[in-house]
């Protein structure tokens, strides 16, 4: 398999390509990792004109706790990501999910904003980043913008992004005492896309009540998904195991699930609510330690 | 189409080419520089057949574009250890008969290699996902995990002795 | 336990040595066929059809004729003119090379596009224009027999339907009475669903002609290059290609597993083109289209285990429905086509069974190929296998007593088996006896009880296999009628080195390291000293090749022999040499002495440069020998395989806890080999148990074409294997041994399967189909709730 011919630009600054972006129109393309670019291009599913590799610029991998952001690079590596120490203290939950996307060589490469930027609910990051309420910063022909999460994701493989964005750095609010987030998935086998995976990130108060929660799913809607409902269940409360369980049955009735090689919607709703369960379970633990 | 002039260093040895914007870098390692360890085995970067170093790190080759790997110092498994002389994962892998049609083996060492540089110590589950990427059809892995275990034990001995 | 007879210099059998071909893999030095690179070579692609059963209008090649650097697409109506267009398969099919008017399957060879490098040829495949009129496939093959299903094979003469043969074995009237009167009958339908090799390395060839010799050499992914000679010549005889000008080259090979048997068009295509063009020609199969154009299995198996309430096995049979897709392409001797499926009624010692089989048409890819294993093994184990399990369930007999209570016994053999083979030995008490202990039966039965009392899922699941392997005796077997020996030719040179040439072709099994050391078994020269040569036609013995774990049974004992024949001209010489008489002359490993005076002796090198300097008058000089092994019988493997698992009811996730292997394989040439095989076929057993299978939807499109869903084991599914042997000895074979490699495939699905089954019988389940997926396992559970 080999890719339709294309030119190949690469930028070395931000302002660089945003202005090749502009100059090259919509035939052209941002590469990060390119592990969801390349293949497709190589099964000649997209066939770019001109493919801008943005993957060079400099200054745009860090992973830093600044003001009450978490900000990461958007070229930082995954790889990058599940060495650094200050994740595996404070966010083990990307870890969790990291553990979990593609292998080891995949991850050398491939970028936590090539993961959201690519805007498939099949990837691990999107579920994650609506369960910690990040915030995608990008900067375009028209300056930076800051675009919530929950703004973010617009279609299958379509996002806030203009064609000429480029998508930053992602901010997560700073983890705080008594927070605590997890990630599985359900896969056929090792690195494998998810047959259905929940991200949940809880923050308790002294007594136990639930301040803040987030939910996303990966994989089991058009969109990446944020449980909106199942939230709401858990804001403001003691989280006790009914209520656990009936989060885990909302989530299981609100995800949007198609019949597919990975098994049935049935199936799938079923595993939604087991690892919603699961995932509340296990960040309630880490909240609490 | 667009001509890219490109320079890497190859198992230490500095080559520069003129290539198409398209070309993947494990087609200019195997066929621009008849550099044929490194195979092709799925086009997917489910296999890892074309795993190489790429500035030390494990990278899949066959989705990787060559002309971004200007500027790039890789390693294929020719040039892993000195001519006539076995890398210890090498060397473990034939004591332990880690391999059978070979095919797999070389992206099997490189990312190997990378796995012992992150973790010197890893237990056999560590391994087991730590080499995820890369597909043996032959050995059904026990002696694969077996050789990750003497390389890692030799290569910590070779330090401790430094 | 086996002795070994030499020193580990030496290196005969017994020893784990280290494989000797090992340096050139680990330094990126073997020569695999994409390796090959030969002076102004063309690179060919094939356009494929994306429909599973079209009418093919018309082919415009224009638009990738204009495209700089591609210089020829090659149709069906081209090869037609040439009567190239339709070759035989391997089982006396026809199969297209390439259409002139239909396509039959999805992904089938439409044209062929030759370029001066792989990325325009590609390029210019993506601009052929084919128009297609898309016509209503047949996918399921049990409506292909349907009355007003379309014929899809109106080219072969007197076909009226879609049925390719019926093949039946046993005797059916008394095998269904033993089961109309039988206290205990289990039914059921198991369905071996198509999977395939999937080797890492795909197929492909290099093909070149050179039009002033008019030889034409090949370098081909093939597992049997000899044979592959013979079909080239009777393909392409008519235009010029004689036998003796062509030259197969079967480079190293990254893993056949019986993939790399069949002949695959594109090969034909190849040889064509550089036959037009002058050129080399160079074709690499994608992994898509490797994965999409051939498979193994597709059996749907009706089966009757009957018993008495004791659990005595009386009568077993079995009615299949065999899809090959659109051709019959298996790779089976030929008074074999449905290969040694009738090895079913397994280890146990009963009289009666009946086999039967419908193989069909369907349009979907021809293969019928193995999936490491030697000829439909794999499904007739996993039928007794299975349906030993569904017995003991049943009358709720322990499945480890069932067996031990109905196994042929160690005295019975050799056995004959009630559809027609006679097992050479085994000693079946004691394999699972074995493998009970290494595994700790009694304390999981005691685990189990317990973990079902509390409500969890815990199975055992036990597979005790025969297998018939080492195809084969020539008044049986034959491809294409050439009879199954195999071969080896030794040549000791004057310094005591050896050359040795087969007309086998590893393809990872190590056979440089083995054959060696089965020469040093018989020669007492050390393994280092010998090379072997396998994979050219010009250089090798005739052979068949090396699938269906037949080289140690056919190509070994032809190595054994031949060493033996040196052996005994060696006595001569060492006699003449020693100035006694040959009566004399004694020998042990590596030398030869006088009978009561052993300090007077002749090693084997001293015996070689003598033969080759000092010969004794009036005899042949040169130290060389060869021979043609034709087995008296085929060998019987066997094996007892015990699987633990655990099931997550809520989730239908599926844990293998441990699994143990006890194979008896007779004499082992290297342990630490047989092992490694062992731990590989392990793999590729649970790969089908729980992970393959190539799925299709209704139009007959592939769904699962990538290794992205195509799930082939990582080190994470592949469990921590546990293996063992028992040794009971091939009384035929010269060494004793019987063959390996294939036992784990056939042996671990049906343990696992069966495994998974035990853990669900709580809640009422009684039979999954394989691959056992959590998805498939959670549907059952809501199922039986």
């Amino acid at each position: 398999m080999i890719p339709a011919n294309f030119n190949y630009h690469k930028a070395s600054s931000v302002s660089e390509a945003i202005a090749l972006s502009q100059e090259l129109g919509e035939e052209a393309k941002y590469m990060s990792g390119g592990h969801s670019l390349l293949p497709m291009m190589k099964l000649r599913f997209a066939t770019p004109e001109h493919i801008i590799d943005i993957s060079k610029i400099d200054g745009l991998s860090y992973i830093k706790e600044e003001g009450d952001m978490l900000k990461i690079g958007a070229l930082t590596t995954q790889t990058e990501m599940e060495h650094n120490a200050l994740l595996k203290e404070k966010y083990p939950i990307l870890g969790d999910a990291i553990w979990l996307t593609a292998d080891p060589s995949v991850r050398n490469v491939g970028t936590i904003g090539g993961n959201i930027a690519h805007g498939d609910a099949a990837n691990d990051q999107p579920a994650l980043m609506l369960a910690m309420r990040a915030t995608v910063v990008a900067e375009g022909a028209d300056g930076t913008k800051s675009i919530p999460i929950d703004d973010f994701f617009h279609g299958f493989y379509m996002t806030a992004l203009e064609p000429s964005d480029v998508l930053v750095e992602i901010q997560i609010p700073k983890a705080k005492k008594g927070s605590g987030g997890a990630y599985h998935k359900v896969e056929r086998k090792v690195g494998d896309y998810a047959t259905a995976g929940v991200a949940v990130y809880v923050e308790l108060d002294v007594d136990g009540v639930c301040q803040e929660i987030g939910i996303g799913l990966t994989n089991v809607s058009a969109v990446p998904m944020r449980l909106e409902r199942g939230e709401a269940l858990l804001r403001g409360q003691k989280i006790t195991d009914e209520l656990i369980s009936e989060v885990g049955q909302v989530a299981s009735e609100d995800c949007e699930p198609e019949s597919d090689l990975r098994g049935s919607e049935a199936y799938k709703r079923s595993i939604v609510n087991t690892i919603t369960k699961r995932m509340l379970n296990k960040a309630l633990e880490r909240a609490r330690q | 189409m667009a001509k890219h002039t490109i320079t890497m260093t190859i198992n230490g040895e500095s080559v520069s080419a003129e290539v198409d914007s398209r070309l993947l870098l494990v087609h200019f390692i195997r066929e621009n520089l008849d550099l044929t360890g490194t195979h092709i085995g799925c086009d997917t970067s489910n296999c890892g057949a074309c795993t190489i170093l790429l500035d030390g790190k494990s990278i899949k080759s066959c989705t990787y574009l060559a002309v971004r790997a200007d500027g790039a110092a890789i390693t294929t498994i020719e040039g892993l250890a000195a001519e006539g002389t076995n890398h210890p994962l090498q060397q473990a892998f034939h004591d332990q008969h880690g391999l059978h049609c070979g095919f797999c083996t070389p992206g099997m060492i490189l990312r190997s290699v990378d796995l012992l540089k992150n973790n010197p110590n890893p237990t056999e589950e560590e391994i087991r996902w730590g080499i995820s990427g890369n597909l043996c059809r032959c050995t059904g892995y026990n002696n694969i995990v077996k050789s990750v275990q003497q390389a890692a034990k030799e290569m910590q001995n070779q330090s401790e002795s430094v | 336990m086996f002795k070994c007879k030499t020193s580990a210099e030496v290196g005969g059998m017994g020893h784990s040595v280290k494989r000797k071909e090992d340096a050139r893999f680990l330094h990126g030095k073997g020569n695999y066929v994409d390796d090959v690179k030969l002076p102004g070579q063309l690179t060919m692609v094939m356009v494929r059809s994306p429909y599973a059963y079209a009418k093919i209008k018309s082919i415009n090649k224009e638009k990738a004729l204009a495209i700089p650097g591609v210089l020829a697409v090659i149709t069906g109506e081209d090869l037609a003119q040439y009567n190239l267009h339709w070759m035989p398969t391997l089982l006396s099919d026809t199969q297209m090379v390439l259409p002139t008017d239909t396509v039959m399957h999805q992904s089938q060879e439409v044209c062929a596009v030759i370029a001066t490098d792989r990325y325009i040829a590609v390029d210019g495949a993506e601009a052929v224009e084919v128009d297609y009129e898309p016509m209503q496939a047949i996918v399921d093959p049990f409506k292909a027999l349907d009355s007003d299903a379309p014929l899809l094979r109106p080219d072969k003469e007197g076909q009226e339907d879609n049925q390719i043969y019926h093949w039946e074995r046993g005797d059916r009237a008394k095998t269904d009475e033993v089961i109309a009167n039988a206290d205990v009958v289990v039914k059921e339908r198991i369905y071996l669903p198509r999977i395939h090799v999937a080797s890492i390395e795909t197929c492909g060839c290099v093909a070149s002609y050179d039009k002033d010799t008019q030889k034409l050499l090949v370098y081909l992914t093939t597992q049997a290059p000899h044979a592959i000679r013979t079909v080239v010549a009777l393909v392409a005889g008519h235009v010029g290609l004689s036998e003796e000008k062509i030259r197969i080259i079967s480079p190293d090979i990254g893993g056949g597993f019986g993939g790399k048997v069949p002949v695959y068009p594109a090969y034909v295509v190849a040889i064509a083109a550089t036959f037009l063009i002058g050129k080399p020609v160079k074709w690499i199969e994608d992994r898509s289209e490797n994965l999409v154009n051939g498979f193994a299995r597709d059996y749907h198996m009706d089966c009757e285990l009957a018993a008495t309430k004791e659990g005595k096995i009386q009568a077993f049979k079995v009615s299949t429905l065999a899809d090959h897709g659109y051709t019959d392409s298996s790779a089976n001797p030929s008074k074999y086509p449905t290969g040694m499926f009738s090895i079913c009624t397994g280890s146990y010692d009963y009289e009666h069974a009946f086999a039967e089989l419908d193989a069909v048409y369907t349009n979907k890819a021809p293969g019928g190929v193995a999936y490491r294993c030697s000829f439909r093994v794999t499904e007739a184990v996993h039928a007794i296998e299975r349906m030993v399990d569904k017995l003991a369930a049943k009358i709720e007999k322990d499945p480890a007593l069932l067996r031990l209570e109905n196994f042929i016994k160690k005295e019975q053999f050799p056995y004959d088996s009630p559809l027609g083979w006679s097992y050479d030995s085994g000693d079946y008490e004691a394999t699972l006896k074995k493998a009970m202990d290494m595994i700790g039966y009694d304390n999981y039965k005691q685990e189990q009880a317990e973990k079902r009392a509390q409500g969890k899922l815990m199975g055992i699941g036990i597979c005790t296999f025969t297998e018939v392997v080492g195809a084969g005796p020539s008044k049986d077997f034959d491809i294409l009628g050439i009879a199954m020996f195999d071969s080896a030719e030794i040549r000791v040179h004057p310094t005591g080195k050896a050359l040795a040439r087969f007309g086998t072709k590893s393809q990872g099994q190590g056979h440089e390291t083995t054959y060696a050391q089965i020469l040093a078994e018989e020669l007492g020269i050390p393994y280092t000293d010998i090379e072997i040569d396998e994979g050219d036609t010009d250089t090798a013995p005739y052979g068949l090749g090396t699938y269906a774990s037949r080289s140690t049974p056919t190509a070994g004992a032809a190595a054994a022999i031949a060493a033996r024949k040196l052996k005994d001209k060696g006595k001569k010489i060492a006699a003449y040499l020693l100035e006694v008489s040959e009566e004399d002359i004694e020998w042990e490993v590596g030398k030869y002495f006088v009978k009561g005076a052993p300090e007077k002796s002749k090693t084997i090198q001293d015996v070689a440069f003598a033969a080759y300097t000092n010969i004794p008058p009036g005899m042949e000089p040169g130290f060389e020998a060869t021979h043609y092994y034709d087995p008296p019988n085929l060998t019987f493997p066997n094996g007892a395989y015990i699987c633990v698992v655990e099931v997550e009811q809520e989730t239908g996730a599926i844990d293998v806890k441990r699994f143990v292997a006890i194979d008896d394989c007779g004499n082992i040439i290297n342990p630490m080999i047989v092992e490694g095989q062992v731990h590989g076929g392990l793999t590729q057993g649970i790969a089908p148990a729980m992970y393959e299978g190539i799925e299709y939807d209704d139009e007959g499109n592939v769904l699962n074409g990538t290794l992205m869903d195509y799930l082939v084991p990582t080190a994470v599914e592949s469990p921590h294997w546990e293996t063992g042997h028992t040794i009971t000895p091939s009384p035929h074979h010269p060494l004793g041994a019987k063959g390996v490699a294939e036992s784990p495939t056939v042996g671990a699905p049906p343990a696992i399967a069966n495994a998974i089954i035990d853990a669900l019988a709580p809640l009422g389940i009684k039979h999954l189909d394989i691959p056992i997926t959590p998805a498939k396992v959670w549907e059952a559970i809501q199922a039986h709730k």
